[in-house]
């Protein structure tokens, strides 16, 4: 039984869409700075790109936690994502008290920028993969190449 | 129980102002963290074992499932984000 159901982690879809989304946040990042630094200062944009950096590595740990986790069986998946899950948000939280009293430290910019950054590139890469969930974590690219 | 219903006035008249209410925005933001993330954990329990429950019935969509899974946990994963963050942009 778990022979049969031992996910092939060939394609390991989570590290591609991990990566995906870190190569549009990259881009995008910079905008979101600049619209804190707009706002809130030297300070809004430091805080900003810190919620960045917290959702890019939030999202990239979790991919990393279940490749790893599909290669053994389904039950470690599932404890992976429960325990990863516990595990990321108390990092998470750690992560930011850690800054919370340091002088350049705005909390409303860094709520803001690890909320919209968050749902901003999963609803980026959704409407991505819904194009092509027939092939997933595969680019597109083959009309372009004329293949 | 009782005796810590009764004793809690005379805590609180020994308590500075200032203490009490650090203490009582410590316990809300624990209150608020804490309960955003029950619904959460529930939702990715569910999310990962009906993704296992597809993969075992259809292995060959694994990749597939595995997409779906990954983009699941990660939205309902926003949602204790939403409670996190609210709770330390309200506590200040």
């Amino acid at each position: 039984m778990a022979q049969t159901m031992k996910a092939p982690d060939a394609t390991a879809p989570e590290r591609a869409l991990a990566l995906d989304m870190v190569r549009r946040g990259l881009p995008v990042a910079p905008l979101l700075i600049g619209a804190s630094a707009a706002v809130w200062g030297l300070d809004g944009a430091l805080s900003s790109g810190f919620g960045i950096f917290l959702v890019l590595g939030n999202l990239v740990l979790s991919a990393a936690a279940l490749t790893w986790a599909a290669r053994i069986s389904p039950a470690a998946i599932f404890a992976t994502a429960l325990g990863g899950f516990a595990v990321r948000m108390g990092l998470l939280v750690l992560a930011v008290a850690a800054v919370r009293e340091q002088s350049w430290v705005e909390v409303v910019p860094l709520g803001l920028t690890i909320v919209v950054t968050h749902l901003g590139l999963l609803v980026w890469e959704s409407r991505y993969v819904s194009a092509t969930l027939a092939f997933p974590a595969l680019k597109p690219r083959s009309s372009r190449t004329g293949a | 129980m009782l005796s810590l219903l009764m004793a809690l006035p005379m805590l609180v008249a020994q308590q500075e102002p200032g203490e009490l209410g650090e203490g009582l925005t410590a316990i809300g933001r624990g209150i608020v963290y804490g309960a955003a993330a029950i619904g959460p954990g529930i939702g990715i329990g569910i999310v990962v074992g009906n993704a296992i429950t597809a993969m075992a019935r259809q292995p060959e969509a694994a990749g597939m499932v595995r997409t779906t899974m990954f983009l699941g946990i990660a939205f309902t994963e926003a949602l204790a984000l939403f409670g996190f963050v609210l709770s330390f942009i309200v506590a200040g």
